[in-house]
């Protein structure tokens, strides 16, 4: 056994040339074969790659697709976040443990399969859904719970639980996913058709100066949620000098798409990756790179296959490789896969990532543009931004700044869930009113929409005139709906479980304080809060966003902060104060420890102090 | 010490602390005296009076967190006689050194203490187990977790100047004086 180990490892090592920057793949594809990294991996790693073990055990433990515990040979992971629980996700995963015998967290005894839990996969119009190894099942039930667990006792072949396919390319042999594209609004930027190669050969066709120009007339800013104006960020890159000896700069797509009720890239990645690509090769253009990373969240490995089958027929057609089009500018693009981590969606942790590390924040500056992968100037973009930046070359930015308003042009990818008839993704042009948007997908009686994910705003109907733009309600596309029955607070306590699970724990007011948030809100939904507890949150929560290091921690009190504004009465009714004083969290009786002291009498509030 | 006198009354408590809070207030010196002057002391291990007579107090100075259910209770009394609880120190605010035992579980802490322990010699393996001795916690609390607590003064102990000031500052009804090298720990 140990042999094999060492001898597989040895291997795939060399898959990678034993460069220690890959060691992310090196884990992935140890994970995969042997159903964990197990501490004898671990040595056997770090030695073939001359990294220290630290760096192997560290990666391990930060990644939640690796394991040190040997995984079933299937692992199911129940997609959780406040979508799936809306819809039914308790009774799933609950069905789902009674028929495997299990509960979250284990494997079945004969370690056949794992049953997890794990954050938004990206599915939210197709909720309640899970990861079978990386088959995507959609659409739970708890009949169909039993149903998966009954097949796979019966075969153990994840690919068998699709039966029917879902439409486009879903259906396409590399992909054949049951996965639904639900595209509700094909806009006419992003997800409009496009003739392979337009864009590229328009682009070359002119300077880099002119290409970036054109995207800064379009006025085109980041669509990954921070908004950044992309034509600058790339001048920035362009004008970046590489570290000594060097001239290698990078365009690294960010299709980590983690933040929870986000999925519009998987759809594009599915529909128009063509663009996607098309978009990063007009990048390196653009910067002066000739590398590009696509960065790949795990949980659409589905897309794997198929999207590096698009990159193999880019090549073929001369549109990717070293002579793009028969000019001298070369450019090729690898896809780096994710190993289940949120925080890799923040562009700095993304790049430690593509380097084979922990997905850890970087400080900055130095900006990714300035020193990003490998210490070389970097861009991050995000898919639909990428594709955004093809059609602005196509059609011209005229045509692009003639949708959307003043300071946000263009369209925006909108991934519409919840509490609504018609779940799905919306490409419509920016400066419309989230009320237009709730017309369109059927929910004329929401009670509050989460806009921009866990990290943006709670929008109460009475600022349902509110606009989606970069300058109102900025939104990297979510858009979750919350009907009249929906308890806010249960939805806050959602996304701060969300983000206490996804704190990659570097800085201590992200790390301890959003427990102590996600608790306090928990110990007001108990009915066990008292008005004090709402300064003290909005305290805290101002404590954590002024002194964390990254987005996340900047923006994971949000959830708090905007219900407390917009739907305070909700608070408000659930606390009270305690007239002795004493505090309504506090329980006397089952906080004393009965074991240790057998013959202890029964307490009515403690005993009489000793005379 | 006159039962008549008209003087604000200050309680002091040691719970789950380890008294340095009160060598602390000791550590005064000579303005003990000045204040005997501008208080009178109820229920306190430096009068040694041991429960509250009915009498309100002005402000109670809790040192300690809560480890047992004694701790809860006398917490509790402090809140129901005095008009402003004051935690005093570490382990009032935060739990402390006692806290540390919340990272191991009650029957492992016992058990290294009263059974395993390297320099343990039990050969029964006997627990306290005496009524008189008050139930553990599940957890070390600080004590706004289980009471409202009005005013924290951090430090380990806090040191005399910064309890000084700050008692004197609360019974005159003035914002108390705490320079930054009073309260600054490292
Ligand atoms: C915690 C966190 C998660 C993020 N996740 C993503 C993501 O999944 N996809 C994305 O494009 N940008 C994400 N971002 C934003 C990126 O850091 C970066 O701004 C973006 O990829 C830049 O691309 P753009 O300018 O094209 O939007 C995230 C940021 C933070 C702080
Ligand atoms: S803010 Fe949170 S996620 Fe970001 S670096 Fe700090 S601990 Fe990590
Ligand atoms: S804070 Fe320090 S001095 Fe005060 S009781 Fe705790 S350990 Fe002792």
């Amino acid at each position: 056994m140990t042999a094999a180990l060492a001898s597989a490892i040895g291997e795939i090592c060399d898959g990678v040339g034993r460069d220690p920057t890959r060691l992310l793949d090196v884990a992935r594809a140890v994970q995969e074969r042997f159903r964990c990294v197990s501490t004898a991996a671990t040595d056997h790693i770090a030695k073939e790659l001359g990294v220290p073990r630290g760096d192997v055990d560290g990666l391990v433990s930060f990644y939640a697709f690796l394991s040190r515990e040997p995984k079933g040979r299937v692992v199911i992971r129940l997609s959780d976040d406040i979508i799936d629980r809306l819809h039914g996700f308790d009774r799933v995963r609950d069905a789902f443990g009674r028929a495997l015998g299990i509960e979250p967290g284990q494997t079945t005894p004969d370690g056949a399969i794992t049953l997890e839990t794990t954050s938004c996969i990206g599915m939210c119009d197709q909720a309640p859904a899970a990861l079978v190894n990386e088959v995507v099942v959609t659409d739970l039930s708890t009949d169909r719970a039993r149903e998966i667990v009954g097949d796979l006792r019966d075969h153990m072949e994840p690919a068998r639980l699709v039966r029917t396919f879902g439409d486009g390319n879903n259906a396409h042999d590399l992909v054949r996913a049951m996965v639904n594209n639900n595209i509700r609004a094909e806009g006419p930027f992003v997800l409009s058709e496009l003739q392979r190669g337009e864009a590229v050969s328009k682009a070359i066709g002119v300077s880099p100066a002119e290409v970036i120009r054109a995207v800064k007339t379009a006025r085109l800013r980041g669509r990954g949620g921070a908004g950044f104006p992309t034509g600058m960020k790339w001048e920035y890159a362009r004008n970046a000098e590489p570290p000594d000896g060097s001239r290698r700069k990078f365009v690294i797509c960010n299709a980590d798409e983690g933040e929870p009720g986000t999925f519009k890239d998987r759809v594009i990645l599915t529909e128009r990756a063509d663009r996607v690509l098309a978009g990063m090769t007009i990048a390196g253009y653009a910067i002066g790179a000739e590398e590009g990373i696509l960065y790949l969240r795990d949980e659409y490995a589905y897309l794997q296959r198929y999207l590096e089958h698009l990159i193999d027929e880019r090549r073929g057609d001369g549109l990717l490789g070293p002579r793009i089009l028969g000019t001298d500018f070369g450019f090729d693009v690898r896809i780096q896969m994710g190993a289940g981590a949120y925080i890799c969606g923040e562009e700095t942790a993304l790049i430690n990532s593509c380097e084979g590390k922990r997905g850890d924040p970087r400080n900055r500056p130095p900006f990714p543009a300035q020193s990003g992968y490998l210490g070389c100037p970097t861009i991050v973009n995000n898919p639909e931004t990428l594709c955004c930046v093809t059609k602005i070359i196509e059609t011209g930015p005229a045509t692009f700044c003639a949708h959307g308003s003043p300071a946000s042009s263009g369209t925006k990818l909108l991934s519409v869930s919840g509490d609504c008839h018609a779940p799905g993704v919306y490409e419509l042009p920016f400066g419309l009113t989230l009320r237009a948007l709730l017309d369109r997908a059927g929910a004329a009686d929401a009670a509050a929409v989460q806009v921009g994910g866990p990290s943006g705003t709670m929008v109460a109907p009475d600022h349902f005139d509110r606009r989606i733009e970069f300058d109102d309600l900025a939104t990297g596309g979510a858009i979750m709906v919350f009907g009249p029955d929906r308890d806010i607070l249960e939805i806050v306590r959602g996304f701060m479980d969300f983000f206490v699970h996804e704190s990659c724990g570097y800085c201590t007011p992200c790390r301890v304080g959003n427990v102590i948030l996600r608790d306090r809100i928990a110990r007001i939904i108990d009915d066990r809060g008292e008005p004090s507890d709402l300064d003290e949150l909005e305290t805290l929560s101002q404590t954590i966003r002024a002194t964390s290091r990254c987005g996340l921690g900047q923006t994971s009190p949000n959830p708090v902060l905007s219900t407390l504004e917009s739907f305070r009465s909700a608070y408000e009714q659930r606390v009270e104060a305690d007239p002795d004083g004493f505090r309504r969290s506090f329980d006397l009786a089952s906080s004393v420890c009965l074991t240790v002291s057998p013959d202890a009498r029964p307490s009515s509030g403690g005993r009489e102090p000793s005379p | 010490m006159a039962a008549t006198s008209n003087k604000p009354r200050v309680a002091t408590v040691s719970l789950a602390g380890c008294f340095g809070c009160h060598m602390s207030l000791l550590d005064i010196d000579e303005r003990l005296l000045d204040l005997a002057e501008l208080i009178e002391f109820d229920r306190s291990p430096i009068n040694d009076y041991k429960s509250f007579d009915g009498r309100r107090c002005a402000v109670g100075l809790i040192e300690g967190g809560c480890a047992n259910e004694e701790n809860v209770r006398v917490l509790r009394d402090f809140r129901t006689h005095c008009d402003v609880l004051v935690s005093v120190g570490a382990c009032a605010i935060n739990g402390g050194i006692p806290a540390l035992r919340n990272m191991v579980s009650v029957e492992e802490c016992i058990d290294e203490a009263y059974r395993s322990g390297l320099t343990v010699v039990n050969p029964d393996g006997i627990l306290p187990d005496d009524p008189e001795l008050p139930r553990l916690l599940d957890r070390v609390r600080p004590c706004h977790e289980v009471v409202k607590i009005d005013y924290h003064l951090p430090g380990c102990p806090p040191s005399a100047d910064t309890i000084w000031n700050a008692l004197t500052a609360l019974l005159s009804g003035a914002p108390p004086e705490l320079p930054y090298p009073l309260i600054k720990y490292d």
